[in-house]
């Protein structure tokens, strides 16, 4: 009997062991979690994920459980596949006070909210090089508006959303001296350099924005942010690093201090002060560009902003102190806590939005100021720490049953912890070095739950190697259960820092399938084949184009040599995926890809004399290789 | 028999015939509908009494240019002289029963039924001649010709031609006309059995 024991527990050890020995990541293949991501032919997702492109300045739209790319929306950078930037209805999209900027670095996309939660109308992103916020319509997901920000270096705190879209905030990465000049680099931390705020107003109709206000702030650097909801509907929370102001070797010099802030900024009393006129007019030039509804990008350049001094706007905003170089400022569903992940520090400070209301009241609680605004005593407004969460937390979302998922880069993993007792429930390794998630609805009043992606800023041997240059990796988890559990891992494009999700049952249904011909505004688009003309102004020849199964009207293109031509090419076309392309021979711009009802143009020089073939690129039908013809150039 | 005077339930029946043909200005007569596989939704063509029209607004214009390929002929209302008289004839099958509500006479609903039949045999004797035309009247300059193919949709069911399944099915503006015959066999019946049992007394 007593052997047999021995044996019984010899045997369980081997199998622990073995277990033990299996390679981190390699979910013990779960049949379960295989049926959790399988999307049988035919079937759709349940998810949209829209997932910021960094570094190359777009969005990847995503279907989730089953993580595949369905679209890529082209941006702050030049799209060669549809023409996004080049050609002449949308070149304008991309034009600054600094001329046609053609790539951004576009970090984090923000649904539009209704009462603190996504109303899938609008998707913001921000611009980070090139200080911009664009706006992408939810019917068409295309770019429909970009909108420059004055008075800003690095748009990174941005564009975050207030609980009805009333504003979007956007905040300095980088201190500048403002208006620019020229000023000692070392005269950084004495006043000379500043940060900004900027409110940015979001027509409620349709989406417009436009700069309502400016915030001069001190020269920290603004990383992230989350505005309130519910109690604290009228305060935004952003996390600073480099309180230190250092200048030079900054890695090292940002990283002194044991603390740095949470600033809270009271945007009603912003805009208040504004309206009391104490805002001052102030320089900056600005391009705000918009597509109207089916017609060439409109492109507006503008200047002079309301610049506000928080000396002259009091209670406008406090500093928080805050553990380490603070990356998320993260709002729970409540509206009550602010949970800060202090990238250097041991421990996730969560501030109370009570307690600073009533903090706020006593002037004991501040123990100095900055331009004005008040630093508070950390345990003021302070509710409490989630103790040694893991290394290096960075940014904070919530699901629906009182959880919140932090992500560390350092220990590479989420951990998942309860709002209330701030007790951390559970650790899930991330591959490799996690900087965002995403929950579905993870910033709502009302969070759908669910999904959680992790998105990744380290590859190594996740995937096939395919050389020096790798894709991101991403992993997708059911946090449904009480316990999460790891559904799948894959590659995306670009690189995503942050991702949105939003149930798909609040977009499929109002997507455009086709821009209806009658409503085309284009001032060369034509509305039938018998529109269809060549009109010649001195060198300038306007070709009123069109393209329908299979054929592209007029027949015949003559110009002359050293014309510039114009090929206006409408698609007659009404129905549901059937794009033509344009592509001519010889030409420097890349092909047009024209939607059904839509007019695009592309600007063709007749350089040299002879024959030149034009087509169509996208394959549109039986006879879409026979959908060719010719432009003549004659001396 | 056929000089009876109408009974007051039956003459309002008339009456409501009259108003039920009136309805079917308002609705179509028939249904066409396309299936492709690049057509999971389908493309599909309403007959009016006196038009053609898609199913959506734009599957008449899609429909079109899916049958250019083969040379079909386009389908524009304007194009089909059947649709510019239909709506008198229907006209004067409700006038005729708007003079029966005050000729209340059981020969009138006879003449009623007969033209109304001839009517319905000779319409659906022109569609299917409009259909036979269509499908078998192609361009000879067509994109697409296979040798001994004709595209003439069914008078009622569903044919495969090429890619495409098309069906055609009365809609209710046909159910209607057909309560409306039938309402109009109804009274026959009922008043017969009227002139039978007086008879029999």
């Amino acid at each position: 009997m007593n052997k047999l024991v021995k044996i019984i527990f010899l045997v369980s050890l081997v199998a622990i062991i073995a277990s033990c020995g299996k390679k981190q990541g390699q979910a013990v293949l779960a049949s379960n979690a295989a049926q959790k991501v399988y999307v049988a032919p035919g079937e759709k997702d349940e998810v949209y994920a829209f997932m910021s492109g960094g570094f190359n300045g777009q969005i990847g739209v995503y279907g989730i459980p089953s993580a595949r790319l369905f679209k890529i929306i082209p941006v702050f950078s030049l799209f060669q596949e549809n023409s996004y930037g080049s050609d002449e209805e949308t070149k304008d999209m991309l034009l600054t006070s600094k001329g046609y900027v053609t790539w951004d670095d576009s970090h984090h996309p923000e649904l539009s909210l209704t009462n603190g939660n996504h109303d899938g109308r609008w998707l913001f992103i921000n611009g980070n090089n090139t200080p911009r916020i664009a706006r992408i319509d939810l019917t068409t997901f295309e770019t429909k508006e970009i909108i420059e920000i004055p008075n800003t270096a690095g748009n990174h705190a941005s564009p975050f959303l207030t609980e009805n879209t009333e504003y979007a905030m956007s905040a300095t990465r980088f201190s500048i001296p403002i208006p620019q000049r020229d000023i000692a680099i070392e005269e950084m931390g004495k006043g000379k350099f500043n940060g900004s705020v900027s409110m940015i107003k979001i027509d409620p109709k349709d989406g417009k924005m436009s700069v309502e206000l400016q915030m001069l702030a001190p020269a920290f650097s603004y990383d992230l942010s989350r505005c309130g909801k519910g109690p604290s509907h009228d305060w935004c929370f952003f996390s600073t690093y480099n309180t230190e102001q250092a200048f030079q070797m900054i890695e090292v010099g940002a990283s002194k201090n044991d603390k740095d802030y949470v600033m809270a900024f009271n945007w009603v009393k912003a805009k208040a002060c504004k309206d009391a006129g104490k805002a001052k007019d102030f320089s900056g030039v600005y391009y705000h560009n918009y597509m109207p509804e089916n017609a060439p990008a409109v492109a507006e350049r503008m200047s002079g902003v309301k610049l506000l001094d928080p000396k002259d706007c009091p209670g406008v905003a406090y500093f928080l102190p805050t553990p380490k170089s603070p990356h998320g400022a993260d709002v729970d569903p409540s509206g009550e806590y602010v949970a800060a992940g202090g990238k250097l520090a041991s421990v996730i400070a969560v501030h109370s939005y009570s307690k600073l209301v009533k903090a706020i009241e006593d002037k004991a609680n501040f123990t100095g100021e900055v331009m004005g605004i008040p630093i508070m005593k950390y345990e003021s407004t302070l509710a409490g720490e989630v103790k040694k969460p893991c290394l290096g937390p960075l940014h904070t979302e919530f699901d629906n049953n009182g959880f919140a998922y932090t992500s560390c880069f350092v220990s590479s993993e989420v951990v998942k912890w309860d709002v209330k007792t701030r007790e951390v429930v559970q650790h899930m390794p991330a591959y490799y070095s996690i900087g965002h998630l995403s929950v579905v609805g993870g910033d709502n009043k009302k969070p759908y739950g669910k999904y959680l992606v992790a998105l990744n800023k380290i590859t190594k041997d996740r995937y096939l190697p395919v050389g020096m240059e790798l894709a991101q990796s991403a992993q997708l988890y059911d946090i449904s259960g009480s316990n999460a559990e790891l559904l799948s891992d894959f590659p995306t494009v670009g690189e995503p820092h942050y991702a949105q999700m939003i149930p798909a049952s609040m977009l499929k249904d109002k997507t455009k399938r086709i821009y209806p011909l009658e409503e085309n505004k284009h001032p060369y688009g034509i509305k039938s084949e018998k529109e269809a003309k060549v009109v010649k102004n001195g060198n300038q020849v306007h070709v009123y184009m069109t393209s329908i199964r299979s054929h592209f009207k007029p027949d015949k293109v003559e110009v002359k040599k050293g014309d510039t031509v114009y090929f206006h090419v409408t698609n007659l076309e009404q129905d549901y995926d059937v794009p033509h392309g344009f592509a001519v021979n010889g030409s420097t711009q890349p092909n047009l890809l024209i939607m059904p009802g839509q007019t695009k143009t592309q600007k063709w020089e007749a350089k040299e004399v002879g024959v030149y073939p034009f087509y169509c690129t996208d394959f549109c039908s039986a006879l879409h290789q026979e959908m060719q013809q010719y432009i003549r150039v004659s001396p | 028999m056929w000089t009876k005077k109408l009974t007051n339930l039956n003459r309002w029946l008339v009456l409501l015939a009259a108003v039920l043909m009136v309805t079917v200005y308002f609705m179509p007569m028939w249904y066409i509908s396309l299936e492709a596989p690049q057509y999971p939704e389908g493309l599909s063509m309403y007959i009016w009494i006196n038009k053609v029209s898609g199913g959506t607004q734009y599957d008449l214009q899609n429909i079109n240019l899916l049958n250019h390929y083969v040379g079909m002929k386009e389908i524009v209302s304007s194009s089909i002289p059947e649709l510019l008289f239909m709506p008198y004839v229907l006209l004067y099958m409700i006038f005729g029963a708007v003079v029966t509500f005050f000729l209340p006479r059981l020969y009138m609903i006879g003449l009623g039924i007969v033209n109304l039949t001839l009517v319905a045999i000779a319409g659906l004797a022109d569609f299917w001649r409009w259909e036979y035309n269509y499908g078998h009247e192609l361009n000879p300059e067509a994109a697409i010709i296979v040798p001994g193919m004709s595209y003439q949709p069914p008078l009622l069911g569903c044919q495969q031609m090429l890619n495409i399944n098309a069906c055609s099915l009365p809609s209710a503006g046909a159910i209607i006309l057909f309560v409306a015959v039938t309402i109009l066999v109804y009274i026959i019946w009922a008043e017969r059995k009227i002139y039978l049992e007086n008879k029999g007394d």
